[in-house]
């Protein structure tokens, strides 16, 4: 049973942003400095001789330290997608690759909100976009080395994007950005088709000397340097390249470099890269000597090594399984070793606004003013598995707003009397039947559609649940507009998680009416409305960064008004810290602790 | 039916079976009333039909043992658990106590209530036995009367017939049938059939568990089928030129009722621990309708917070299993004292 990843029908699972000062999170810091307080100095276990407190990794850096040295012992349940940067799209494997893969930019090493902002890793300095923000001029640093000593050239990256992007022999497994946005490349038909000359044709990407990068763009996207942060732009040396089996040994540009080769299901070791230089790095401590990570462990068994102090981190970043987080979180000894934060992951109810009575925006709102976004949460996990939402965009974003609260109820139990009005408003005064769609084998997505149906039956909304399973449900049921059709499927339990930390990371996958498909479709709710489609058309050129953001909370409260999407929660995750580990934050961008900054006491 | 109680007490305990049943009214007893003396000595068996029995009235009666004892099967009782690990509070009125051990069983809620809805366990079990005990019975049904039919036919006619519903059982046994049960619950779209929702999901799961069971029984009737026709009874109705239709229905059919009947019960059983599987990986009936199955799916969640909520479906599972095992078990032995050896 896996519970440690998302799964790749889940496009969009790279975890975003987050900003931690909602209300809900301020009030969960007050009850864990009390527990604290009275738990104090408990013993015991893996680590009781900690002082930290329940959740200080989500806002503070525990246990800061400068001591090198020492094995960071690593495991998960199940596997890495892959661990070569150009091929994997696991939130944990984006986080992990950094050791030994350094990209054109990325984000900064600090807990809270400043952890998403960018900064330079190749790159001398951030990018600058031309006038209308479609054609984007990258410099590399002078004198960076891969783990041979051979000198790292800007051909190398471009060389790495071709090989994850372009041509029928594209590495599978990652996002396709550059793809969709790089002009002049249509007819690439990537660097497997032409072994004497693997770029010839390529031409979205210049390289007028071996420090300069110029990327052109089809159009306008002022987002681009969150592209940039995609290990795919982690360099590659062509002769060292053998397709996929490049991930058996990557050829290091970080700190670490492979000891041996990547074992798929079993192991993946790394040792110090003497060639880095880290005068050149400002977001990698490389504090321990080697590092060490077992595969496919079993998900108990990580939970009980890691409280017992056999093991330090659980790679896969989603937290200790259902069995584990009960214990934790009760008990006084461990609670101080257990980080709590909230995720950029938004939990949610897709309301389909095409199909009879849903396309009746009264007979919508109606819906949003019977949910019990108390049960909800409970279905969650409660107040540590997630904060109740009642926008769509995590609070962290910028432009969102937790104060928008279109649907307001005592309690947040609902408002029946209001949804009543507006049943009377739609033409159905006694309800009517619909559908639920869930995942049979996500518990929680079972729960939420079990809550939801019986708080919309206090109105004689009637709404069957009906189950798929999760590996087809994104792509061909759920996903599939037609299948949605014919079974009625009104209502459709959810989850996303950014790409990248904006408003448009996020929401034009699942909000834009452009991004309607006949499979894989993300917009389930078919929302097709002229005003949101206006408004992403024209935020990728507007270059002023808060002016994007007030553009997203337009679009927010646009789509809460036409009540498409019922949220539920922000989800949290449940994070144990053993004792030994230095060092430690919750990283926004990556949804986990940064893995750069980790050191351990022990040997 | 009445068992004679003219049986001097002491020959029953001091005679053999064979001098019992060959005793002075043997003639006035039929095989039927035989195995029922029988079978009355077995404690085990007995105790296994009494709660077999019992099953079966807690299932008829569910809405009224609910509308008693608990709540409306899908009702949340939510200010029960404690939003924070959705474990069962020890007093509701008072959370800092914290969670209960035994899941919040006391006279309102007789098996406590489930984590996080908190729904009432003893009413969602009620209810999960009328849809473990509908579906294995129904399913047992469809079983039977495929397996008979052919069974028959193969041990009856012989020749050509035989070898092909013979090499089709050992194909049937051989089926994948939960991943196929999988793949086609997967498959088959709402609506089918002019079934939708959990009427289109019984159905299913009674076709899948009925149709892909059927050679156990297919296979034990072609053999007794086998040892019948050479009897000389029927011999004896054939060379009073008797045809088929007479031999098989009158001679054969009436004598194979035992057998069937026995292999039945200890099918049910099997048929129920599948539904049950089911159920727990997802592809059984649709929530909220309780099952037995789902639940234990439900509680794996919650081991260690709520471990009643694991025990109370699992015991529920366990002792009807075993009831109609060693109900089974009894009645072959009544039926055929020899088989138990």
């Amino acid at each position: 049973m896996t519970t440690h990843h998302f799964t790749r029908q889940e496009p969009h699972r790279r975890r975003g942003v987050l900003r931690r000062a909602t209300a809900p999170v301020a009030a969960g810091t007050a009850i864990a400095l009390l527990l604290a307080a009275c738990g104090g100095g408990g013993g015991g276990g893996g680590g009781g001789e900690s002082d930290a407190e329940f959740n200080e990794g989500e806002s503070a850096v525990v246990n800061p330290s400068d001591e090198t040295g020492g094995t960071l012992r690593y495991a998960i349940s199940a596997d890495f997608d892959s661990p070569d940067p150009g091929n994997t799209y696991y939130a944990f494997s984006w986080n992990f690759s950094r050791y030994y893969a350094r990209t054109l930019l990325t984000y900064t090493e600090a807990p809270g909100e400043q952890g998403i902002e960018i900064q330079p890793d190749l790159a001398e300095e951030l990018p600058e976009g031309n006038e209308d923000s479609t054609e984007w001029t990258v410099r590399l640093k002078q004198g960076l080395r891969y783990e041979d000593g051979s000198e790292i050239t800007a051909e190398d990256v471009k060389y790495a994007i071709a090989r994850s992007n372009f041509g029928d022999q594209a590495l599978p497994n990652g996002p396709k950005y550059f793809q969709d946005l790089l002009a002049d490349s249509d007819d690439y038909e990537g660097p497997y088709a032409d072994e004497g000359d693997p770029l010839a044709g390529f031409d979205g990407i210049e390289t007028p000397d071996d420090h300069t990068l110029v990327f052109h763009l089809k159009k306008s996207f002022s987002e681009f340097p969150y592209v940039l942060i995609q290990p795919q732009t982690a360099p590659v040396p062509a002769d060292a390249d053998r397709g996929e089996q490049y991930q058996s040994q990557v050829v290091s540009s970080g700190p670490y470099k492979f000891d041996g080769e990547y074992r798929p299901g079993v192991s993946l070791n790394l040792v110090r890269n003497e060639e880095w230089d880290a005068t050149t790095d400002p977001t990698r401590r490389a504090l321990p000597d080697r590092i060490e990570v077992e595969l496919g462990v079993d998900q108990n068994e990580i939970d009980q090594r890691l409280v017992n102090g056999e093991l330090d981190v659980d790679l896969s970043g989603t937290g200790v399984g259902p069995a584990m987080k009960g214990t934790v979180i009760t008990d006084e000894a461990q609670r101080h070793n257990v980080d709590n934060p909230q995720t950029s992951t938004l939990r949610y109810i897709n309301i389909n606004t095409v199909m009879e009575p849903l396309d009746d925006l009264a007979c919508r709102e109606a819906i949003m003013f019977a949910a019990d976004r108390d049960a909800l949460q409970r279905a969650w996990g409660g107040d540590t598995g997630g904060d109740i939402a009642t926008q769509i965009m995590p609070g962290s974003l910028p432009g969102a707003d937790p104060s928008l609260d279109l649907y307001p109820s005592e309690d947040n139990k609902g408002d029946l009397a209001k949804a009543q009005e507006k049943l009377e408003e739609c033409g159905q005064p006694d309800g009517f039947s619909t559908a639920i769609g869930a995942r049979a084998d996500r518990p929680a997505d079972v729960s939420t559609a079990e809550a939801l149906q019986q708080a919309l039956a206090r109105v004689n909304i009637e709404a069957e649940i009906k189950q798929f399973p999760s590996d087809t449900y994104t792509n061909t049921q759920a996903g599939s507009p037609s299948f949605v059709a014919d079974n009625d499927l009104g209502l459709t339990v959810y989850g996303w998680a950014p790409d990248w930390a904006s408003g448009y990371g996020f929401m034009s996958k699942i909000l834009d009416g452009d991004a309607i498909q006949e499979a894989g479709n993300a917009n389930i709710s078919e929302i097709d409305d002229d005003q949101i489609n206006e408004w992403f058309d024209e935020v990728v050129s507007v270059e002023d960064a808060d002016e994007r953001a007030s553009i997203y909370g337009q679009i927010d409260e646009r789509a809460m008004e036409q009540a498409v999407i019922l949220p539920a929660v922000f989800e949290r995750t449940v994070l144990y810290r053993p004792a030994n580990l230095t060092n430690v934050y919750y990283h926004a961008g990556y949804s986990m602790f940064d893995y750069m900054s980790l050191g351990t006491t022990g040997d | 039916m009445t068992a004679p109680m003219d049986v001097p007490e002491s020959s029953q305990h001091a005679e053999p079976e064979a001098v019992v049943a060959g005793a002075k009214d043997a003639a006035s007893r039929s095989l039927r009333q035989i195995a029922w003396q029988r079978f009355r000595k077995d404690k085990v068996g007995m105790t296994g039909g009494i709660v077999v029995i019992l099953l079966i009235l807690v299932a008829i009666f569910a809405p009224l043992l609910t509308a008693w004892f608990g709540y409306p099967p899908n009702q949340f009782n939510q200010s029960l658990v404690d939003p924070l690990t959705g474990g069962v509070l020890r007093d509701p009125n008072d959370p800092a106590q914290g969670l209960d051990p035994w899941g919040g069983i006391s006279a309102q809620h007789l098996l406590g209530v489930e984590p996080v809805n908190g729904r009432d366990l003893f009413s969602r079990i009620v209810y999960g036995a009328r849809t473990s005990l509908l579906v294995a019975t129904v399913a047992t049904v469809v079983c039977v009367v495929i397996g008979t039919v052919l069974g028959i036919l193969a041990g009856y006619f012989g020749g050509w017939a035989d070898v092909v519903i013979s090499r089709t059982m050992d194909i049937f046994l051989a089926f994948p049938l939960l991943l196929f049960a999988i793949a086609l619950v997967g498959v088959i779209p709402d609506g089918a059939f002019g079934l939708s929702g959990n009427n289109l999901r019984i159905g299913v799961l009674v076709f899948i568990i009925g149709f892909f069971n059927w050679p156990y029984i297919g296979r034990i009737v072609r053999g007794q089928t086998l040892t019948l026709k050479e009897r000389e009874f029927v011999e004896a109705s054939r060379s009073l030129g008797a045809g088929s239709t007479h031999i098989v229905f009158r001679e054969i059919l009436p004598n194979l009722v035992t057998p069937i009947l026995v292999y039945s019960t200890l099918l049910i059983p099997t048929n129920i621990l599948f539904e049950a599987a089911l159920s727990f990986l997802g592809v059984g009936i649709n929530p909220p309708m309780a099952t037995w199955g789902g639940m234990l799916e439900n509680a794996l969640r919650f081991y260690t917070t709520s471990p009643h909520f694991v025990i109370v479906p699992g015991l529920a599972i366990f002792i009807t299993v075993l009831a109609f095992n060693l109900f089974g078990d009894g009645l072959r032995d009544a039926f055929d004292p020899r088989s138990s050896d």
